[in-house]
């Protein structure tokens, strides 16, 4: 490929950030115990959660940011950041509001119109559509037992629960970015699947309203009881605004006996400029437990924003034959940073897990996988396989793996594959050949590497990926 | 329609094509002949407009055009179909995905309404009976896992869907069977029209019972080294090409 | 614990000096400031995350600082016949380069120089200066820095430019004491342009008390050299090896190391191939035959920095009873080292229960146009291959070692010296049938 053609399509700016002046209710700067009261109280909570805030809180204090991951990350100032921002004010009243190149993208992307509101930013309430769309999603739900609210309201509604789950899967004191967000978290989703009822939709279109402003220490918690089914997506291929920088959330998941979760993300969020100035610190904990017998979780994740990626959605397998998947597409360009992977920790006998890590660096960007799959001594006939590829578009980036294995018990069997190679250059040619500009030829290209991961995504979700996959191409990468 | 004077070509600064001429009219049907390595799928490189090559000397036209300006895609849309002698394989890709996409840039091209999903199913219908290709073929990766004979049949199938003016078919005979081969030619036969023109790089007198050129070239040592009518590619069959050489190194 | 070291040195250091060579000395100050600094290094350096030297390095070692000579003839103590390796046979015991030759070994190639660290220091200065220290120096880790401080002496060998040696070099380790003891060298390794040479390094030990041995050698492969370093290990199970092994490549070299651990205590081996040269071609392999309670942690990095390189690692393992194993392979493309072809394979087998792996294999690649990959297998015995051997009427016994051995046998076959390969066949089959779980001599030369 010639080298003019890279840079050109390298060098494109992410035509979609932007950022706007809001106005907001917000809680002054920095960080306290005082502050940590006060978010607390602003969102009504009980006793019980405040407390738990103030242990996590407490413990932060004591903790100091990890620094094994293969990232550059610049000094945070933890005291010149507002931790509780209420809704816009000032949002947009109509897409004729709406940035003109935001709604070129959705568009592009094929994101229904009440939607694109919901997205641009519109006040909720002035989205007709979707309010309605939520309401019917709500009633057909409850009629199963399904509980999806916002964490805010599981707190309030379902406490027990709530208490019971919570914080079950990602302890208070697992790490720095975890530790911060239970001392601060403004909201996110609650879900909870009752025995033996199949979620007969994807927790998705709903979601995307949902989430709109649940801020920048988001928290969702999904528990599936036995014999359920549920497949939940976060987060959307259009661009996210978000005028916060520092993202820290916690997801976690629990599958009992035989429940099975699937866990969709597509994450778009601004990466920066081309010379790396601005873009989301995006640092997240997310991990599932496969409690029971032959339960299963599934992480499949399209990252392709942000300007810090710091990820690793992992599974403890603890149920005997319970099994977990992480299938991963992420893509860099320009300054942008991504060190993501997964954990596989086998507890119970028979486990099973499966990593599908596909990698995509181009202009100064560095992309990592970094994964552990570890093998406890009880966890008998435990099985793993993993793939890791890489793949490289132009030579200013770079590309690395790093898995980790750790293997107690020999009826265990644990493979791992990973290849790093440059786009093909004959593969190129060939389309040039059936009049495929070199763009389109690398869009292709990458779409059909990157195809097992998307496939695993649900259907309306995976188009969009594609696509998304293809824009963020053609502005950014080939 | 094509006129490619004393070209010289190169892969990293080896020298291959070392003066090479040779004149292609609408209408007509030339077989280019010669031993391994002569440089027969090099020429076919450099008129697609292939990176890997640089062409030091010499000039190509084609309608008109001076063809070593055009980009590799400008090339096809123009009407320069390659069937490779090692098609490549694109993984995850499909190859419905890949020709709607060809096809459409085409259409672009020419100032032209992308096509609609049915009547671009419709034209795939068709061109693939023309190559009796295999339905499930389409809904695969780009030749990933064909079989050797299957990804010439794609090739034909590709060139009858992107109907060009010049089609290079390079060893597109190779690796067929008996009855792949009359398929192939015939496909090739029924795309023939007076406006259109083609190439036909190949080892064997046989395909040429099939597909009857009006010209047979030799290319040896990076030239045209003699040229003839069909009577030349049965003597080729019967003699080989040492008396070539004699002649050619004797000189 | 590094306490009685750093009082030692101040208390000592007149006389470890009076002892080395002035080329040793000259880094000995700064390398015992390092080590004072970084201490031993501990499980929470990524580098010996799964190496706890806890236990081994409180045992109280003697170390031999004022080099009084140990009395021992090595040519007594290994009644060795050298069956079809015919090589240039050398001995070190302990830390000290063993100063008579074999009367049997024929003369060495004219310029080649074989011998003392220390005493080729005194002889020849010149040639030492540019190369000593230069690659471990550079390191920021405990064992390298406790090394420069107290090594006193090591094994040196020079190949001048074009010299082909036509046997290999042969150098029995023979670690031998009466109470636990600790042996500190440095050897020094220098091909000149188109050099050829061999080494087959084989440790052993001969007395039943604790040893330490902590062992840095440098090896600098100038253009068109080919270097091959085999090393075998076949020490009793009181033994700490801690050894650090690191190439420097130019331009078109070619190298090849094969380590193999046949029976050991603990061993540590760092392995660093610095390739900074085009057109280089680097093969690293290694196997280890492991039961009991054996760790064996081989960290390995091969760093292309220049385009055009080629490189392939191997490392495989047996892991029986409450054995350990661990290995990392690193492998790092920097940005201009464009058309690297870089392939790494690590295969594991576990036989027990209790036996345990880790294995870490990492790309860390910044250029574009390469060709890497890497992939690591834990499992046990193929069981379906085991049972269509028992269905042709092969015990499970003979399947299990049949494939065991198959299982090793590639990393044998990439040995090219074609006696040594044989011999390595046969003691690999003795090791897994289990004849060899003690160490008894030289093994190579049984
Ligand atoms: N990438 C390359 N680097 C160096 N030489 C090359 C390269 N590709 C082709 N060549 C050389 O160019 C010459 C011409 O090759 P070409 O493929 O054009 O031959 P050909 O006439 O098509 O032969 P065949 O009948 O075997 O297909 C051969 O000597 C070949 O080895
Ligand atoms: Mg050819």
């Amino acid at each position: 490929m010639s080298t003019d053609i890279l840079n050109e399509v390298t060098q494109t700016d992410y035509k979609y950030g932007f950022t706007t002046d809001i106005e907001t209710d917000i809680i002054p700067i920095g960080l306290n115990e005082d502050v940590v009261r006060l978010i607390s109280s602003k969102k009504n909570e009980p006793e019980w959660m405040l407390e738990f805030r103030l242990k996590a809180y407490r413990h932060w204090l004591t903790m100091k940011l990890p620094d094994w991951a293969h990232l550059n990350i610049p000094e945070i100032d933890y005291q010149s950041i507002a931790y509780y921002a209420a809704p816009r004010i000032n949002a947009p009243k109509s897409l004729d509001e709406v940035d003109p190149e935001l709604l070129k993208t959705f568009e592009k992307l094929g994101i229904p119109l009440h939607e694109r509101m919901a997205l641009s930013g519109i006040a909720v309430d002035a989205v007709m559509d979707s309010v309605s769309v939520k309401t019917t999603f709500k009633e057909s739900l409850s009629e199963l037992g399904i509980i999806f609210c916002s964490f805010s309201e599981a707190v309030e509604n379902h406490p027990d629960l709530v208490k019971k789950y919570m914080s079950s899967v990602v302890p208070y004191t697992d790490n720095f970015f975890a530790t911060l967000n239970c001392a601060v978290f403004s909201d996110g989703s609650f879900v909870y699947i009752p025995k033996g009822v199949r979620c007969p939709m994807e927790l998705s279109t709903y979601f995307r309203i949902n989430a709109m402003n649940t801020g920048q220490f988001e928290r969702t918690l999904i528990v599936a009881d036995e014999d359920s089914y549920v497949s939940y997506l976060e987060g959307c291929t259009a661009p996210m605004r978000d005028e916060n920088q520092l993202h820290a959330a916690i997801v976690e998941i629990v599958a009992m006996k035989n429940a099975e979760v699937k866990y969709s993300t597509v994450q778009n969020w601004y990466p920066g400029d081309k010379n790396g100035v601005g873009g989301i610190y995006n640092f997240v904990t997310k991990r599932g437990i496969c409690k029971g017998a032959y339960s299963k979780i599934s992480w499949t994740q399209v990252e392709t924003g942000s300007a810090i990626t710091w990820k690793y959605p992992s599974c403890i397998l603890l149920g005997d034959n319970s099994s977990a998947e992480f299938y991963s597409v992420a893509v860099t360009n320009h300054h942008q940073q991504a060190d993501t992977g997964t954990k596989m920790l086998h507890i119970g006998k028979n486990t099973t897990s499966h990593i599908l890590s596909k990698g995509i660096s181009a202009g100064l960007s560095q992309n990592s996988y970094r994964g552990l799959v570890k093998i406890n001594p009880a966890a008998e006939n435990a099985r793993n396989f993993s793939q890791c590829d890489s793949l490289l578009l132009g030579d200013k980036c770079g590309a690395h793996t790093f898995p980790y294995m750790e293997v107690n018990n020999d009826t265990a069997i644990v493979e791992h594959e990973a290849t790093t190679s440059k786009i093909n250059e004959d593969q190129i040619f060939y389309c040039n050949q059936r009049g495929i500009s070199t763009e389109d030829a690398v869009g292709l290209i990458v779409n059909g590497y990157a195809k097992e991961v998307l496939n695993k995504l649900p259907m309306e979700f995976a188009v969009e990926a594609q696509k998304l996959l293809q824009i963020t191409l053609e502005g950014s990468v080939g | 329609m094509l006129e490619i004077k004393n070209l010289h070509a190169n892969i990293n600064g080896k020298e291959i094509l070392k003066g090479l001429s040779l004149t292609v009219n609408a209408g007509e049907i030339h077989a280019i002949m010669g031993p391994n390595g002569a440089g027969k799928s090099t020429l076919a490189s450099v008129l697609t407009g292939n990176p890997a090559f640089t062409v030091t000397e010499g000039e190509v036209t084609f309608n008109a055009k001076n063809l070593l300006e055009l980009t590799p895609e400008n090339r096809s849309r123009e009407g320069i179909f390659l069937s490779f002698q090692y098609p490549v394989e694109i993984p995850g890709v499909s190859m419905v995905n890949f020709m709607r996409t060809a096809v459409n840039e085409h259409r672009k091209y020419k100032k032209l309404e992308p096509m609609s999903a049915t009547d671009f199913l419709r034209m795939q219908r068709e061109k693939k009976e023309l190559v009796e290709m295999d339905n499930k073929l389409a809904n695969r990766s780009v030749n990933e896992g064909f079989s050797g004979g299957e990804k010439k049949r794609n090739e034909i199938f590709q060139m009858a869907m992107l109907d060009p003016m010049l089609s290079i078919l390079d060893e597109t005979d190779s690796g067929l069977d008996i009855d792949a081969l009359r398929i192939v030619a015939n496909g090739v036969n029924k795309l023939k029209r007076s406006d259109n023109a083609s190439i036909v790089i190949t080892h064997y007198q046989r395909l040429l019972d099939y597909i009857v050129p009006d010209f047979v070239h030799v290319l040896y040592d990076g030239r045209i080294v003699k040229s003839g009518g069909k009577e030349l590619a049965l003597e080729l069959e019967e003699r080989g090409y040492d008396w070539i050489k004699k002649e050619v190194d004797g000189e | 614990m590094e306490q009685q070291y750093l009082d030692l040195y101040k208390a000592q250091h007149e006389s470890i000096k009076k002892h080395s060579a002035k080329v040793m000395n000259n880094l000995r100050d700064a390398a015992f400031s390092q080590f004072e600094k970084l201490g031993f290094p501990t499980v929470a350096l990524e580098n010996y995350k799964y190496t706890d030297l806890k236990e081994p390095l409180s045992i109280d070692y003697g170390l031999n600082i004022n080099r009084i000579p140990i009395p021992v003839n090595p040519y007594d103590v290994f009644k060795c016949d050298v069956p079809g390796i015919h090589s240039y046979l050398y001995f070190v015991v302990n830390d000290g380069f063993y100063p008579v030759s074999d009367p049997r070994n024929s003369k060495l190639p004219d310029g080649v120089i074989i011998g003392s660290v220390k005493e080729v220091a005194t002889l020849h200065p010149e040639l030492l200066q540019d190369y000593f220290g230069k690659l471990s120096s550079t390191k920021e880790d405990g064992l390298i820095a406790f090394n420069g401080a107290f090594a006193q002496d090591g094994f040196f060998m020079y190949i001048p430019e074009n010299v082909i040696l036509d046997k290999p070099v042969q150098l029995v380790n023979i670690m031998r004491a009466d109470v636990d003891f600790m042996a500190v060298s440095h050897n020094l390794i220098i091909l000149e342009k188109g050099a050829k040479a061999q080494l087959l390094v084989c440790d052993h030990t001969v007395d039943e008390v604790r040893f330490l041995s902590n062992r840095v050698t440098e090896v600098f492969v100038a253009e068109n050299a080919t270097y091959e370093h085999y090393k075998l290990e076949n020490a009793h199970n009181k033994t700490t090896n801690l050894s650090t092994l690191l190439i420097k490549q130019q331009a078109s070299s070619n190298v090849l190391a094969n380590v193999i651990t046949l029976h050991n205590g603990l061993t540590h081996n760092m392995i660093e191939i610095d390739v900074d040269g085009e057109h280089c071609e680097t093969e690293l392999c290694g196997m280890v035959i492991a039961d009991k309670n054996q760790q064996v942690d081989n960290f390995t990095s091969i760093i292309h920095n220049k385009p055009n390189c080629s490189s392939r690692e191997l490392f495989k393992y047996v892991l029986d009873d409450s054995s350990k194993g661990a290995f990392t392979g690193k492998l790092y493309v920097a940005k201009d080292a464009q058309k690297t072809a870089a392939f790494q394979t690590n295969r594991n087998i576990l036989l027990k229960k209790t036996a345990k792996m880790r294995t870490k294999p990492q790309l860390e690649i910044y250029a574009d146009d390469v060709k890497c990959s890497h992939g690591a297998t834990i499992g046990s015995l193929d069981e379906t291959a085991k049972f269509y051997m028992q269905a042709r009427g092969i015990s499970e016994e003979e399947a299990r070692l049949l494939l065991m051995f198959a299982f090793t046998n590639d990393v044998i076959e990439n040995i090219r010296i074609p006696a040594l390969q044989d011999r390595m066949k046969i003691l690999v089959e003795k090791r897994l049938r289990g004849e060899l779980s003690k160490c008894e001599g030289c093994v190579i030369c049984q």
